[in-house]
């Protein structure tokens, strides 16, 4: 498959931690190479002491997110055709993220933001009971399946400016579940739903920049899931309900 | 307060319900008065004329000052490192100040 | 990365409120000097000044700017979603620039 005619790309990587500096690598060009098989190219070839993370390469596990020529991406599904202007690419870890090492960041905090805003399922009902019957055109059901795609790859919760300017913000990613789970007519606690995203690191602090929208590679719109929620929170604060 | 940012937001975007309709009705107002120039005489003389402007432009100002001082503490949280409670009371101080000389010049013209 | 229409509104929405803001205080202060009437012509008449005259469209268009833009916000966060909120950035703007051209030529007609 090597192709010599191509030519090779610079490719420059960031090394070490919070403390680092970029190191540059040739990689040789291949058709319809990916970001991701750059580093790969890399760790296999150059420098197997590079730390980066990936599994599935097929846009589906959500691990394998990088900040490529100062936008955060899904490197396994962006093509360096696309992004390498003059045959350079630039990649970094995740921004808004303590980095572990080299392209590797700690998800924890993004992980546990989503715990934060009680982004989880919480049931109603005994185990033994039936399955709950859900028209698709219910506009809750619709609302839910707008959103309910997300593969917790951390692209919006990098690319946002909120965040970056209030570390405690729970992100687009956290709020965005939780809207789904607000619309999901079988979960037991939609009131405890909307109290964790009233807290003062809620989805009030949102300013609708959009860069979550811009940047998702499943395409989803974490804005208009947050505008939701903050609809259904203030109609609950103003109510007493909260 | 528990739950204060949740609060000021809805102060935030409660206030500026208020205010969209006011600018408008001020920027009407600006468009018409300005042709031809500004004097003491004509601007009293329109808003001495009926208690609806003293009344609206009051409202305008109470809105205008929570408002202001709440998108100017989120400004300063989001683009500086002064986030503590001292901030809180120096918006909440700005408000104020906001208040007194907007209820001042709206007494001026009343 | 912020290089899309909504994050410019936001950044126009930010700086027109931060300019508003500092304004406000010096403008509240001048109309209270209409207990004195003489005191304000004395300011108007600083005012008929070319310069100040172009200060004074730019505080306009920011009111215009500031309040279009934040009814799109209203609207974003209020009403059920649109996908046609993106078109409101450019009708805002526009709104605004049409209320500061109203201003220009009423001042100097």
């Amino acid at each position: 498959m090597t192709n010599a005619s191509l030519g090779t790309l610079k490719v420059e990587i960031w090394r070490g931690a919070e403390e680092g500096d970029f190191e540059t690598f040739e990689v040789p060009s291949q058709p319809s190479q990916t970001v991701l098989d750059l580093v790969t190219y890399v760790q296999r070839k150059l420098d197997p002491s590079l730390a980066y993370r990936f599994a599935c390469r097929v846009g589906v596990c959500g691990s394998c997110a990088m900040t490529v020529n100062g936008t955060p991406r899904w490197t396994c599904r962006t093509h360096v055709q696309k992004v390498a202007s003059s045959g350079r690419v630039r990649i970094e870890p995740l921004r808004n993220l303590p980095i572990l090492k080299d392209l590797a960041t700690d998800m924890a905090p993004f992980f546990d933001k989503g715990q934060e805003a009680l982004g989880r399922f919480v049931p109603s009902d005994a185990r033994a009971s039936e399955v709950a019957t859900i028209p698709p055109d219910d506009p809750k059901r619709k609302e839910a399946n707008a959103a309910i795609e997300c593969i917790g790859c951390g692209v919006c919760y990098s690319a946002c400016d909120v965040v970056s300017w209030q570390p405690d913000y729970l992100g687009p990613a956290a709020l965005n579940r939780a809207w789904t789970l607000v619309n999901d007519v079988r979960d037991g606690d939609r009131q405890g739903h909307l109290k964790a995203v009233a807290e003062d690191a809620g989805c009030h602090a949102c300013h609708g920049h959009q860069n979550c929208v811009e940047h998702c590679p499943v395409g989803l719109n974490p804005t208009r899931s947050i505008a939701g929620l903050k609809r259904l929170v203030v109609m609950a604060a103003l109510k007493g309900e909260l | 307060m528990k739950r204060l940012e949740l609060w000021l937001y809805i102060a935030q975007r409660g206030s500026a319900l208020v205010l969209a309709p006011l600018v408008l009705l001020h920027l009407g107002v600006i468009l018409y008065a300005v042709s031809g120039g500004l004097s003491a005489a004509e601007i009293l003389g329109r808003t001495r004329s009926t208690m609806l402007w003293p009344a609206a432009y009051g409202l305008f100002v109470v809105a205008a000052a929570i408002h202001a001082a709440i998108g100017l503490r989120v400004v300063v949280r989001e683009w500086t490192h002064w986030r503590n409670r001292t901030l809180d009371f120096a918006a909440l101080g700005f408000g104020l100040v906001l208040l007194l000389l907007g209820l001042r010049a709206v007494q001026a013209i009343a | 990365m912020r290089n899309h229409a909504s994050y410019r509104a936001f950044l126009v929405h930010r700086l027109s409120g931060l300019g508003l803001a500092l304004f406000l205080p010096i403008h509240l202060i001048v109309l209270g000097l209409a207990v004195e009437a003489s005191a304000l012509d004395g300011f108007l008449r600083w005012s008929e000044l070319p310069l100040v005259k172009a200060a004074e469209t730019i505080l306009v268009v920011l009111l215009a700017l500031h309040m279009f833009g934040g009814l799109r916000l209203l609207a974003i966060e209020l009403l059920p979603w649109s996908d046609r909120q993106k078109n409101w950035i450019g009708w805002a703007a526009a709104a605004s620039l049409a209320v500061g051209a109203g201003f220009v030529i009423r001042t100097f007609a």
